[in-house]
């Protein structure tokens, strides 16, 4: 089945992040920190009708993944690919994934938590769940859930 | 399986775990009460970091550590120590560890007690962190319901007043329900335990708004305080308050062998009447608190 994604125009260099949970997409472009003022190509669609459901993908121009990136998106799309795309093919795909445990990419969300106060310490979750994702504080115990974790992006 | 161990969270702690504290713990009562001497933990040090005040907590702890023939080191007022001039507690944690052998710590924020057995060798035993753990206390109240009961599992226990602000009974909410007791919650609308603890227990457990409604079932009735900060109106927490004190009169309708738990100090939410009663368990309890630490200081010391 050609895909309906291809409707958007197809980009020469960059990455496709694939199979996002349906209605994520935005929250990936924003823990990426892309906003308005990047200067290359951005295509969002939104709720793809594919075989496994429903999914959303977001292409990006001229930009790669660093590793804390993909961690990142693992957090809160756990089925994405991420493919990289060179003259206009996919030379690479791989799968996000999310670790047992979240080292120094999220704050913790309570502030009365001791990694909030001036201590040397990285926060760390253990994550609980990974469908819906739900993270731990290692510290304080408390429980995130993906919108608390969008907010708490370091 | 406990020698140089952290007692952080009770949620650490297995069922087989808490029977081996339990043990330890009435084997101390005689040695607490000073009826016997015992020098088990001689030329041990013991280090007091409360960052914040509490008077039962940590004299019991200093008790436990002198009646076992070790001595204690510490402080209970942080504006008199270095902290006050910012240093972390890290930083504190890693010089007290080089001073004694096994640490006690009370800090205001949540995780403090994770980040300091981080920092030290020697073990540290969590006295309460903000409005997290409170291990120790969780484990002299189960110690006072199977030395009264013998099996937690099974019993019929309420939690009565302020469920959404107590630590307390957070904790021991979790551990009753991991043991097997059946759980009641009794509180005022605006007080109910918060579902994120009720989320943690393995089965749902009956809520109510009145003691009346669990009164002839239950075995242990667990008292706090409801505090008046709590109620934007003071006449409405006169009502509320006035409609959760134990009293004789209540106690009438109790099962003949069932205890009243309070985790002390109380103001008037339970009558000074019921202190002579059969039911009144929270003397009791308060005591408990010093074997029960005496078990986990040894257990943690390995000397026993
Ligand atoms: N040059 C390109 N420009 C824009 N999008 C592209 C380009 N090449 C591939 N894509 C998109 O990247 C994604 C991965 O492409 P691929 O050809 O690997 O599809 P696939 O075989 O369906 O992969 P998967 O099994 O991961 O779903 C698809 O959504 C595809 O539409
Ligand atoms: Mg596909
Ligand atoms: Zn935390």
């Amino acid at each position: 089945m050609e895909e309906q994604t291809l409707k958007v125009q197809k980009i020469k260099n960059g990455i496709v992040i694939d199979h996002i949970p349906c209605g994520m997409a935005l929250k990936v472009l924003k823990i990426l920190n892309i906003n308005g003022d990047i200067g290359s190509t951005v295509s969002l669609v939104m709720h793809v009708k594919s075989r496994m459901g429903c999914k959303d993908v977001v292409k990006i121009e001229d930009r790669f993944l660093e590793e804390r990136e993909i961690d990142k998106i693992a957090l809160i799309a756990p089925t994405a690919t991420v493919n990289v795309i060179e003259n206009y093919k996919v030379v690479n795909k791989h799968k996000v994934e999310l670790p047992d445990e979240i080292v120094g990419i999220v704050r913790c969300m309570n502030p009365r938590c001791i990694t909030n106060q001036r201590e040397p310490v990285v926060p760390e979750f253990k994550v609980v769940s990974k469908n819906p994702v739900i993270i731990k504080c290692k510290y304080c115990e408390r429980e995130m859930g993906v919108e608390d974790i969008i907010e708490n992006i370091l | 399986m406990f020698k140089g161990r952290d007692i952080v969270s009770i949620k650490e702690l297995s069922k087989e775990e808490m029977d081996i504290i339990f043990e330890v713990a009435r084997e101390m009562i005689p040695i607490a009460k000073g009826e016997r001497k015992n020098n088990l933990l001689e030329g041990k040090i013991l280090a007091t970091l409360f960052f914040e005040p509490s008077t039962r907590t940590r004299l019991s702890f200093e008790s436990a550590m002198n009646r076992l023939g070790g001595s204690v080191i510490g402080f209970s007022n942080p504006s008199a120590t270095s902290i006050s001039k910012g240093e972390t507690l890290a930083d504190t944690v890693r010089v007290m560890d080089s001073y004694s052998d096994v640490i006690v710590i009370r800090h205001p924020y949540e995780g403090s007690a994770r980040l300091a057995a981080e920092f030290a060798k020697n073990p540290v035993i969590n006295a309460g962190d903000g409005a997290g753990q409170h291990p120790t206390q969780t484990l002299l109240d189960l110690f006072t319901i199977h030395q009264e009961f013998g099996e937690i599992e099974g019993l019929n226990v309420a939690l009565i007043g302020d469920l959404k602000y107590g630590r307390t009974v957070h904790s021991l909410a979790y551990a009753l329900s991991y043991l097997g007791a059946n759980i009641y919650l009794v509180s005022p609308e605006l007080l109910r335990m918060p579902s994120h603890i009720i989320r943690e227990l393995k089965e749902k457990p009956m809520e109510t708004d009145k003691i009346e409604d669990v009164i002839e079932d239950v075995d242990v009735l667990y008292v706090t305080r409801i505090q008046k900060e709590r109620f934007p109106d003071p006449t409405e927490y006169k009502k509320v308050a006035g409609s959760y004190r134990i009293t004789p009169e209540l106690l009438k309708k109790a099962k003949d062998r069932a205890i009243v738990m309070h985790p002390l100090p109380r103001v008037d939410e339970i009558e000074s009447d019921v202190d002579y009663t059969k039911h009144a368990r929270y003397f009791q309890q308060a005591f408990n608190g010093v074997p029960v630490r005496m078990a986990l200081l040894a257990l943690v010391l390995g000397v026993v």
